[in-house]
């Protein structure tokens, strides 16, 4: 069953959101990363992850909230079809850490999906990045830290509708950074930041 | 598909009339552009000196994408013919999605876009496909136009209203209403004038049934419209002095639109001449290719206008990496219904 969803779902988005995939200044490779990008649209996982290469995306796990995710059999179905992987964000403490649940389920195999800024943001700009990426990064320090552009998705699906307007979007997947010797979490989040913006006028 | 033959009294289906002609026409110019196409990849490859290389770049890029057109025409014809009706469809839907993504909308017109592209742009070829004439031609313009004012209106997002309403009316007329107007030429029934005397048009004596297959006129506006945009460039290049609007489009000159149009009245007659694919008599198809050509070059100049606004240089490249159908089509749209409404105003079987 799962054979024929997960391709029919990628091709799905790819025709809905009209998607180019642009590679810049990074390659396309099953090694172990962090895809982190702005979050503007609930198509943003979907259409990043089915524009990854097959071989890529079958190694790749959207990061998503669990209590949203889990809401409905629609939305708990497609989180089984991603392989996502559910986080916590409102019991979180030091035993129930969703960086330390990451770290264990991505093991040595798996890539990540993750949207720093939390929630969807309906302006349309990047906002604030939470901290899960400075974790991340300081814990795996082996981790590629790859900053996604994601382009015009938040009027293919804007925050709240359920019918979509298949305009093209644009994908861009930047340099893998790392963390720094001597970053505080303060810059090296600030420069994760920018570095989307910096794919945005690429 | 159907016309009356109004002597007899018999209907003939159009599957009866010679395609014939449409298929010599189509296959000719689809070898020329293969031809045209070779020569400009050779050309490319070889890094000629004579010739400015972002000339060549320019127009082979214009063959390729008149020769994919041809082709998917081509196909789409040898399968069945309501193809060409989906073809266009497929065409339109593209196109309205790359105006409205070039141009910005807020987040009140979300759902006026969700209907207009899933439900009026889907409407008006069914619409065509059965030939409703009374509907397809005042769906878009009336209904339509009303709606996307009035659904914007109920968002209560007043910012920019008018602008906003203007540029999705303007996307769905043009990319939808007017090119749709290529593929109702298939349902027309048309008479030509076989009168031996310059009668008064309502001598009804003077005009039989005609023959031909719609598919031929269809094909035949495509390689006008086609082959207007090539002279147009070629006059353009070649003896171009005066530019019509440097702000708007710094190529387009007054001597490539007078004689580009010129010389797409000649092939046209020239096309009537060596294959009888349209209705019109010499003059006739004349005329008919001066209307074309003049249309054809308005189009892309309110095109050109359109992304000059916008600041972009090609619909293509405003995502990276698409082909810009946009770019391809924006001749064709204008050109469309003015031949269609003059076709059929003048050559209409009553």
């Amino acid at each position: 069953m799962k054979q024929i969803t997960v391709p029919a779902l990628a091709l799905i988005a790819k025709i809905l959101s009209g998607a180019t995939v642009r590679w810049v200044d990074c390659q396309p490779d099953v090694c172990q990363r962090v895809y982190f990008a702005n979050h503007t649209s609930h198509l943003d996982a979907l259409v990043l992850w089915s524009s990854l290469p097959r071989e890529i995306r079958n190694l790749t796990r959207p990061v998503a909230a669990k209590d949203y995710w889990t809401s409905g059999p629609v939305r708990r179905y497609m989180a089984g079809v991603f392989n996502a992987l559910l986080i916590d964000r409102k019991d979180i403490s030091i035993r129930n850490n969703p960086v330390d649940a990451m770290i264990r389920e991505i093991a040595d195999k798996y890539s990540l999906i993750v949207f720093p800024e939390g929630s969807r943001n309906p302006s349309g700009e990047l906002g604030e990045f939470k901290s899960g990426l400075y974790y991340l990064g300081k814990k795996r320090p082996d981790l590629e830290l790859v900053p996604v552009y994601i382009e015009n998705l938040n009027r293919v699906m804007p925050k709240g509708e359920v019918l979509p307007v298949p305009l093209l979007s644009c994908i861009t997947i930047g340099p893998p950074m790392w963390l720094e010797t001597g970053e505080n979490k303060v810059q090296f989040l600030e420069r994760a930041r920018q570095a989307i913006l910096k794919l945005k006028q690429t | 598909m159907k016309f009356q033959d109004t002597n007899v009294g018999t209907i003939v289906d159009s599957k009866v009339a010679d395609l014939g002609p449409s298929i010599t026409l189509l296959g000719l110019y689809l070898f020329v552009l293969a031809v045209m196409w070779l020569l400009g990849f050779i050309a490319q490859r070889r890094q000629m000196t004579t010739i400015d290389p972002a000339l060549v770049r320019a127009f082979h890029r214009r063959i390729g994408g008149n020769l994919t057109m041809c082709l998917i025409l081509a196909l789409s014809l040898l399968v069945k013919q309501v193809f060409l009706v989906v073809f266009f469809f497929l065409v339109s839907f593209w196109a309205l999605r790359e105006f409205i993504t070039m141009t910005p909308t807020r987040r009140a017109d979300h759902r006026t876009l969700f209907w207009i592209l899933f439900l009026f742009t889907p409407m008006q070829y069914v619409l065509v496909w059965l030939d409703k004439y009374e509907l397809y031609t005042v769906v878009i313009p009336v209904y339509a136009s009303l709606f996307v004012a009035a659904r914007v209106a109920f968002t209560d997002d007043p910012k920019r209203f008018l602008e906003r309403i203007a540029k999705i009316q303007f996307g769905l007329f043009v990319c939808v209403y007017a090119l749709s107007h290529a593929p109702a030429l298939l349902y027309l029934d048309l008479v030509e004038w076989t009168g031996t005397t310059q009668m008064p048009r309502n001598d009804l004596s003077q005009f039989t049934p005609w023959r031909g297959s719609t598919v031929g006129l269809l094909i035949y506006l495509v390689v006008l419209v086609q082959v207007s945009d090539l002279l147009h460039f070629l006059w353009d290049r070649m003896v171009g002095k005066q530019v019509i609007a440097p702000k708007i489009n710094a190529t387009k000159t007054w001597e490539g639109l007078i004689g580009g149009a010129c010389c797409a009245a000649i092939f046209s007659m020239m096309i009537h001449l060596f294959l009888d694919i349209t209705p019109f008599t010499w003059l006739g198809a004349g005329i008919m290719g001066l209307i074309v050509a003049i249309m054809a070059s308005s189009g892309s100049m309110t095109m050109s206008a359109i992304k000059r606004d916008r600041g972009v240089q090609d619909f293509g490249t405003l995502v990276q990496g698409h082909a810009g159908v946009l770019d391809r089509i924006d001749s064709f749209c204008f050109a469309a219904p003015i031949f269609f409404h003059v076709t059929r105003f003048f050559l209409h079987s009553p």
